[in-house]
């Protein structure tokens, strides 16, 4: 293992496991709180076992995901000094804002989770509203940063380094703007989806249980909504990585020859020595429409730039979109599955195949969301900042990160095993329709 | 002429330092006295820790972020050149870091059964011993001045923080993050009514503020050679002997104040005096960020980095500081009621 691929393989490891735990952090407020409110309107002390039940989750999400992301606010620097040194000064402020937003999140969420009878009503489901909205803030500065590495703005090159710096204008870099929508709406996908699976499969095997009928029909409603939507902002997406980084997107489909006509790639393998797609489902000129509207418009291969500036590995970033693409798809085709049940047939309940369905799809949006992180992360390879700095210059001269990688991912490895066993126990525990019962029943006495 | 932005700037970054100290250290600090927890009411210590830290520990933490973000937004090379060579005693400190805050989130909301809780509670004890040693060590080398410009040989990944100094500098934080957790108990448990607990962490902590009294004086002499610029700073400033002596009260104060059981006000004292050793050092190292050749002017960021930094601490202090102190008036004025904790009721 080369340096540069340890130091790689540690920064992605980090980010892998963060992300879902930041995923989770960013929607699970939300669900927190609708099922809070819920209780508040109705007085259904169902909504507050739920309510009570999903914080506990969302705070041992919240804790692990701020240790990580302390993490990988040091590595930054410990993995990539050239780079910080570098670029400090100009994306320092997406990062320091993010500081601000995650103290608040902090915040609200101790009082959330210890305040239940030291404040009032109205300020508990204040501060759960404060940990929902400034979770999402936190994410948009952290995505707007990387955004900034894929397309740098707000500086001039002079003699290697920059000058006329504008932090401002990192704010609104080119990228900035469908990254962010794309990475929220994949956190609401993500985590709806992986709850509503949950419920789903504790429903199928206690049918009238209220608990995780609210529970389901809250996380689906949110989950849906996002997944409906995400191919929208993925297609927005696509055309604008196709004019800001053109190489990213023939690197997602594996396009080695620019050309009009450009097909569409559904699964293969990129052969990079051959330098064309193997084993492949190609749509005809469909590349073309779909990013320009037009099948005449020429597609820009990876044939037209040199090739040690190819995203590498090609197959990972190529079968990572594959698996991004066809796993929001599986979803916003469930989402409309569960849309139809609820209007047309008037219960979303009604189908157990659906449920089974979504019970199966648990995992797709925590695996859209991995693989997304990949097609852009690796897609931007070998550059660290897009076209100005190449990822092999920014990495530390410490040696020994093939020591250092392998110790953390066993500690991530560790804490994510403890918290899925945490997770499962939570889920086993939670109550029975039987429980349920005699709870509803001390209610009237 | 130094802009006003940087003044401030560097102000915020000690100011922060400060406050990560006072509170996130002290959350530290309890988790030695998770590990020390003895004597019939072992359990009552260890429940008054968690209660303490329960609410508030992760917004403690978001200082040291606030901290790390400054530091490389404002003062870009300072940092890479830490991260560079402080990699070994970094990486370990994160480690502790995710050990501690993870196991303690099991712990509390764990809803398993005693033993795996008690297994997590060890977990988050050792690693609160840990971490502030570690972060210490860290201190230490930045004073020392040893932090090389380029470390390209093996040898300069493990010496500048190898010395006597900086483990001295480590035993120190610990000292200092083990006397406020139990200056801060003391209050904690009068709080709550307890006056037989309260007397456990006044022995506590008057034992903890003779250790930094004593460490202090460890520290100071093996600065000499450890860390001559400190050495010269605190004994060659004009400003250092008022420093040093109403460091010295506000000791003196704590310890009084702790023996004749003036909780609240020896709350105040210590953190007072921790306070003024921080600033002590701060000014002795001035101008320095990193010697011999890093300091706040020729490191800093241009001047619009500094300027816009400085609107954004400022715009997100407004933010920040009413809400922070909403969560320590919600959990640290009146602790009678505030066992009520995050776990569910029990389900039956």
């Amino acid at each position: 293992m080369t340096h540069l691929i340890a130091a790689r393989s540690q920064m992605a490891m980090s980010l892998a496991f963060h992300i879902l735990f930041a995923c989770v952090g960013i929607a699970m407020p939300l669900l927190m709180i609708v099922a809070e409110w819920r209780y508040r309107r109705t007085r259904d002390e169902v909504y507050l076992l739920l309510a009570r039940r999903w914080a506990i989750g969302a705070a041992i999400m919240f804790a692990v995901g701020a240790v990580s992301g302390t993490v990988l606010s040091f590595e930054l620097g410990l993995l990539w000094p050239h780079f910080m040194g570098w670029a400090g000064a100009i994306i320092g402020m997406p990062f320091s804002l993010e500081g601000f937003a995650f103290f608040t999140e902090a915040i609200f969420l101790g009082i959330y989770m210890y305040g239940w009878d030291r404040v009032s009503p109205r300020a508990h489901l204040g501060a759960g509203a404060m940990v929902a909205l400034s979770g999402v803030v936190s994410g948009i500065f952290i995505v707007i940063a990387n955004a900034w590495m894929n397309t740098p703005v707000g500086f001039r090159l002079v003699g290697g380094n920059p000058v006329d710096i504008d932090p401002l204008a990192t704010l609104t870099n080119p990228a900035a703007l469908h990254e962010t929508v794309h990475m929220t709406i994949a956190a609401y996908a993500a985590t709806g989806f992986v709850v509503a699976g949950i419920h789903a499969a504790m429903w199928l095997r206690d049918r009238a249980n209220l608990f995780h009928r609210r529970a389901l029909a809250i996380a689906f409603a949110v989950g849906a909504v996002a997944a409906i939507l995400q191919p929208l902002s993925g297609d927005a997406s696509a055309r604008a990585v196709a004019r800001l980084q053109p190489i990213k997107i023939a690197a997602f489909e594996g396009l080695f020859v620019t050309g009009p006509h450009a097909p569409l790639a559904i699964g293969g393998i990129p052969d990079v020595g051959a330098r064309r797609l193997r084993y492949a489902i190609e749509l005809p000129s469909m590349l073309s429409i779909m990013t320009y509207h037009n099948p005449d418009a020429v597609m820009r291969g990876l044939d037209s730039f040199p090739e040690n500036d190819w995203p590498s590995p090609l197959i990972a970033v190529h079968l990572a979109f594959q698996i991004m693409v066809g796993a929001g798809f599986a979803m916003a085709a469930l989402a409309l599955w569960g849309a139809w049940l609820a209007w047309w047939r008037r219960n979303l309940f009604g189908s157990v195949w659906f449920m089974r369905a979504l019970a199966l799809a648990a995992p797709l949006g925590l695996i859209a969301v991995e693989a997304g992180w990949v097609v852009t992360e690796v897609g931007r390879q070998p550059w660290i900042i897009y076209g100005v700095m190449r990822t092999a210059q920014a990495v530390t001269p410490m040696p020994g990160l093939y020591i250092t990688f392998p110790i953390f991912s066993l500690l991530y490895l560790f804490l994510g095993v403890t918290v899925a066993f945490l997770m499962w126990r939570q889920v086993m525990a939670s109550p029975t329709s039987a429980e349920l019962a005699a709870l509803a029943a001390t209610e009237e006495r | 002429m130094m802009p006003f932005a940087l003044w401030f700037v560097a102000g915020v970054l000690i100011v922060a330092l400060t406050i990560y100290v006072l509170t996130g250290g002290a959350d530290y600090g309890g988790g030695v006295w998770d590990l020390c927890a003895a004597g019939p009411r072992a359990q009552a210590q260890r429940d008054l820790i968690a209660h303490a830290i329960g609410p508030v520990w992760e917004a403690d933490h978001v200082w040291l972020i606030l901290v790390v973000v400054i530091l490389f937004d404002g003062f870009p090379p300072a940092f890479a050149r830490i991260m560079t060579a402080m990699h070994v005693p970094i990486t370990l400190m994160l480690i502790g870091v995710v050990l501690r805050g993870s196991a303690f989130s099991f712990r509390s909301y764990g809803l398993g059964q005693d033993r795996a809780r008690r297994e997590w509670g060890r977990v988050f004890s050792i690693a609160s011993l840990i971490t502030p040693i570690l972060l210490g060590i860290i201190i230490g080398a930045i004073a020392s001045g040893r932090i090389p410009a380029n470390p390209h040989v093996l040898r300069d990944f493990v010496t500048p923080w190898l010395t006597p100094f900086c483990f001295g500098v480590g035993v120190f934080t610990l000292a200092i993050f083990a006397y406020l957790a139990a200056t801060y108990a003391t209050v904690e448990a009068g709080a709550v009514g307890d006056p037989a607990l309260a007397d456990d962490f006044r022995r506590r902590a008057i034992g903890a503020a003779l250790a930094v009294g004593v460490i202090a004086g460890v520290v100071l002499t093996l600065s000499i050679h450890g860390a001559p610029l400190i050495w010269n700073g605190l004994t060659h400033r004009g400003w250092t002997w008022p420093i040093f002596w109403l460091t010295t009260i506000f000791a003196l104060a704590a310890l009084w104040a702790l023996w004749t059981r003036r909780f609240a006000l020896a709350r105040i004292c210590a953190a007072g005096q921790v306070a003024l050793i921080l600033w002590g050092w701060a000014l002795a190292q001035f101008p320095y960020l990193l010697e011999p050749d890093l300091t706040i002017f020729n490191a800093a960021a241009p001047v619009r980095t500094l300027d816009i930094l400085a609107l954004a601490l400022a715009a997100g202090a407004l933010l920040l500081l009413p809400s922070y102190r909403y969560l320590l008036i919600v959990f640290k004025r009146d602790r009678r009621a505030a066992v009520a904790v995050a776990t569910p009721p029990p389900r039956d």
